[in-house]
């Protein structure tokens, strides 16, 4: 007699956990406004990301056409696995010095790791995570950035 | 030959109003027919009839196979907090069809080392089985392709017959994966087929009747569940539980365990064959739903209370089939609940459960009813 | 051996071998299990790892130690922060730097976080192993208001590179608290939602009570360590033993049961999601001030000698073990990684058992394959 009482406990008990199980389902379908996914490309206008979310690097330029890389190369030592790749050239400034400075800031952005290590260690402050996350491109080559803009020059002041 | 037809249908129903159709769909099907047996000789009048039939089914067969994958995958997405199905069509409402061009374009793999001529012959058995099933189903007053006087028998005997597809499929295909899952498949399906032959016996027992037709018309002055009351009940829970078992679904889905055996009996299909496979199981889905809301729940019969005769002439003016298709979703959805909140059992859980629980539980169900019949305690 | 010879073996005992993996949905990735099966029951498991060996020790030893964090981030992707702490508090300790309070805090914190989503995942994942695919989507909602905790503070989502030798890359963002609060208060109603769900159903119990028993002495000489070793019984948890960090500030529990089935490893997790849970609430609110970074050398050399430190991941004890020759970069870097050693008992532990308990028993273990091959 205890084993069929037992028997029927089980089945029970069994269905109630079930029909607990069912109720928390069945109460999220009927409250579609519980609902967590976005509609992505429909919403890209009104989508913020958050502000320091890493997306890519960048140089900031001023107004002017100015960025604060003066081609000291930290961020090429500092990279882990060659992402940036710095080009110098030799300028004379106006009184005559002869003066390394940054012909080309190659970034590979195929290679990068988001490591954060170049950003944190410019001794000027010249790099900078942007908030762009699109990186999609059809061709691997686009993938590498020239980071200094065409005819820019270094911002008064940075050593 | 079609536009005589619908010239010929609307001389012969002039009398009557067209919405009537919705309520008893022989004042169309009738005059067709005797149209039909006047015109040409009662052979071709048979086969004609047969081949509309059919290309009325093979149309439904995909509009319902379509529409029920694309409801599972909205069931499931709001069930998970998520919008399911968004990109083609409102609401995402033709992504199945866009599936569907994709899988027919795609490339049939052939199986090195497979049986080949059972690798194809498989999908179609599962499919030939569907169709068989369908024809016995009352959709509507009048709606019924065949009205058999064993009609639920019919429905048993044959249904299980798709086992024989997954088993081939699963053997023919030369795959580890596809065997262990088509085994796991026969063993389920045989041991389900009896919980749900006692099941359907409870409420024969209870309807006096083999007939689909006379069930549902037995079912006039209240639905078998509420008529045939705790037995009634027990027999469609466990109609529900060893119907999910049957049509392969979660929680009983070992035969396709994704996480286990990739995807069953089905791992090496490919193309359109995959595609009649997983339409199949929908089907399958939509068959036993619509079993269950014929026996349980009054099939197209609408929902009547004894002698409210107003409440009772409100609900006849919704059509049958609405109430019939209203029905068969219902009881689709609890079975995409039941897939979508509980882990999958295990082979030997899942004959336990039947062996151990719903067996001994039936047998004393239906003695229980029979008992019940007997001494007239039903309403 | 070769696939078909074994395959001739099996045949002789009326066994067959099946592959599963490296593609396989429930191995979690690319491990590749080669199991010889009886009818549904498991006879031998022989696992095959290395599909993602990236070799990431030798790696270390070609660059400075700031640079070593990052690939640290791709070992245990799911324990990232940690993984990090455990290099950073090796180099702290090597060159005996005291580190403020504000970065011990802090590190907690994040490293709490990261095994309460660590855990979110096993729950999520061991669910859809078990065939309850809403499970995965739960878990993975809730999951996703930690990542954007993390993302609003380090940057990144999963790989966070928060840590640095010498403290943390930046302070905290100024909402971090409120939101970690908020999380807290959102995730202990959500809680008692998995319980209903997965962990009272009988479904689930049926397929986990039982299964996959790993005993205390198993567990011990196997070294099976974190919630897996916790359930049989083996108090192994680093941050109670050995505590590193602000651990020996805040009072926890070591979840500890002894029956060592997957219910009971699942269980541990579940519970230490609640334990994480308190750390993170006595720690919240008083967050000392501080800087958050103490100020290294521009390249940092380690002393010659021989450093060690353990961490708890989310999955058991990481060690790390640097042999420095006094330059920038380690002469030699070993990690123990969790994930190895315990799957070294997954043979040992589902003999026996059916099929689909080996899903269960390899999800309980919750494996992160790229910490296996690393």
């Amino acid at each position: 007699m205890r084993s069929i009482i037992e028997y029927l406990r089980e089945i029970v008990l069994g269905i109630w956990s079930l029909l607990k199980g069912m109720k928390v389902t069945s109460t999220y379908f009927f409250s579609p406004g519980k609902i967590v996914t976005q509609k992505y490309p429909e919403n890209r206008k009104s989508l913020v990301m958050l502000e320091r979310f890493k997306g890519e690097v960048v140089m900031p330029h001023n107004e002017k056409n100015e960025h604060k890389c003066t081609g000291c190369g930290i961020c090429e030592i500092n990279c882990p696995n060659g992402t940036i790749e710095i080009i110098s050239k030799v300028i004379i400034t106006e009184d005559g010095k002869k003066k390394k400075a940054i012909d080309k800031h190659i970034y590979r952005l195929g290679m990068c790791t988001f490591c954060a290590l170049c950003v944190k260690t410019c001794p000027s402050n010249a790099l900078a995570f942007s908030q762009k996350f699109e990186h999609a491109v059809f061709n691997r080559a686009l993938l590498n950035k020239i980071l200094n803009k065409p005819g820019s020059q270094l911002m008064k002041g940075v050593e | 030959m079609l536009p005589e037809i619908v010239a010929q249908n609307t001389s012969a129903s002039q009398s009557v109003p067209w919405w009537k159709f919705f309520y008893d769909f022989s004042l169309l099907t009738q005059p067709v027919d005797v149209w039909l047996k006047g015109s040409v000789s009662p052979f071709w009048s048979t086969v004609i009839e047969m081949a509309i039939v059919g290309v009325l089914f093979l149309l439904f067969y995909a509009v319902v196979g379509l529409f029920l994958v694309y409801a599972e995958r909205k069931v499931c997405a709001f069930i998970q907090n998520r919008l399911g199905p968004n990109r083609i069509g409102p609401f995402g409402i033709f992504q199945t069809v866009a599936d569907l061009i994709k899988l027919l374009f795609k490339e049939l793999i052939p199986i090195k080392n497979a049986d080949s001529f059972l690798f194809n012959l498989a999908p179609f058995i599962v499919i030939i089985v569907n169709f068989m099933v369908l024809a016995a189903i009352p959709f509507s007053k009048g709606l019924h392709a065949i009205d058999f006087n064993i009609g639920i028998f019919y429905v048993i005997a044959v249904s299980s017959m798709s086992v024989v597809g997954v088993l081939l499929a699963g053997w023919s295909s030369n795959s580890k994966y596809s065997l262990i899952g088509a085994m796991r498949s026969g063993a389920q399906i045989v041991s389900y087929e009896l919980s749900i032959g006692l099941a359907i016996i409870t409420i024969v027992i209870l309807a006096g009747s083999m007939q689909l037709s006379e069930i549902i018309e037995a079912q006039r002055t209240g639905w078998f569940i509420f008529k045939g009351h705790i037995p009634a009940l027990i027999a469609f829970v466990i109609y529900i539980i060893s119907s999910t078992a049957e049509t392969n679904r979660g929680p009983f889905d070992m035969a396709e365990a994704e996480s286990e055996l990739t995807a069953g009996y089905h791992t090496e299909y490919s193309g359109i064959r995959f595609a009649f496979f997983y339409l199949a199981e929908y089907i399958n889905m939509f068959i036993v739903a619509s079993i269950a809301a014929t026996l349980f729940l009054g099939g197209w019969m609408p929902f009547h209370v004894g002698s409210w005769d107003g409440f009772n002439r409100i609900m006849d003016f919704i059509p049958p089939f609405i109430w019939y298709i209203g029905k068969t979703f219902f009881i689709i959805w609890i079975i995409m609940l039941f897939k979508w909140t509980f882990p999958r059992l295990r082979i030997d859980q899942l004959l336990t459960l039947e062996w151990k629980y719903l067996l001994p539980i039936n047998l004393l169900n239906v003695l229980i009813m029979a008992f019940i019949v007997l001494m007239g305690w039903h309403f | 051996m070769d696939i078909q010879v074994k395959e001739l073996i099996a045949d002789e005992k009326q066994e067959y071998i099946i592959n599963m993996g490296p593609q396989h949905p429930s191995t979690h990735g690319v491990l590749r299990l080669v199991v010889s099966l009886q009818g549904e029951i498991v006879k031998n498991i022989e696992p095959h790892i290395g599909y993602i060996h990236r070799g990431i020790e030798k790696m270390c030893e070609s660059i400075t130690y700031p640079q070593i964090i990052h690939l640290t981030d791709r070992m245990d992707y799911l324990s990232a922060h940690i993984n990090n702490e455990a290099v950073c508090l090796t180099v702290e300790k090597a060159l005996e730097v005291d580190i403020t309070d504000r970065i011990k805090v802090i590190r907690t914190i994040m490293s709490e976080l990261t095994r309460i989503q660590s855990h979110q995942l096993f729950w999520a994942s061991y669910g859809m192993d078990l065939g309850g695919q809403t499970c995965f989507f739960y878990g993975l909602r809730d999951r996703e208001k930690i990542l954007d905790i993390f993302e609003e503070t380090c940057g990144g989502r999963m790989l966070v590179s928060y840590n640095c030798p010498g403290g943390l890359m930046y302070d905290i963002h100024p909402n971090f608290q409120q939101r970690v609060k908020d999380f807290i208060k959102y995730f202990r109603k959500a809680l008692p939602e998995y319980d209903t769900i997965l962990t009272g159903n009988v479904i689930f119990r049926e397929r986990s009570i039982g299964i996959g028993p790993l005993t205390l002495k198993d567990a011990v000489s196997y070294g099976v360590t974190g919630p897996s070793g916790r359930a049989s019984g083996f108090s192994c948890d680093v941050r109670k033993h050995e505590p590193y960090s602000a651990y020996d500030r805040v009072n926890f529990n070591e979840v500890i049961y002894n029956e060592g089935d997957t219910y009971h490893r699942y269980l541990a997790r579940i519970e230490e999601m609640r334990e994480s849970m308190n750390i993170i609430e006595q720690l919240i609110d008083n967050i000392p001030e501080g800087s958050y970074a103490i100020k290294m050398k521009p390249i940092i050399k380690l002393p010659e000698g021989e450093y060690f430190q353990r961490v708890e991941t989310a999955r058991g004890e990481l060690d790390v073990f640097i042999i420095s020759d006094g330059n920038k970069n380690p002469f030699r870097l070993k990690f123990r990684s969790p994930n190895f050693v315990n799957l070294g008992v997954l043979n040992h532990i589902s003999k026996g058992f059916k099929i689909a308990d080996l899903v269960a028993i390899a999800g309980s273990l919750d494996f992160v394959i790229p910490d296996i091959d690393r």
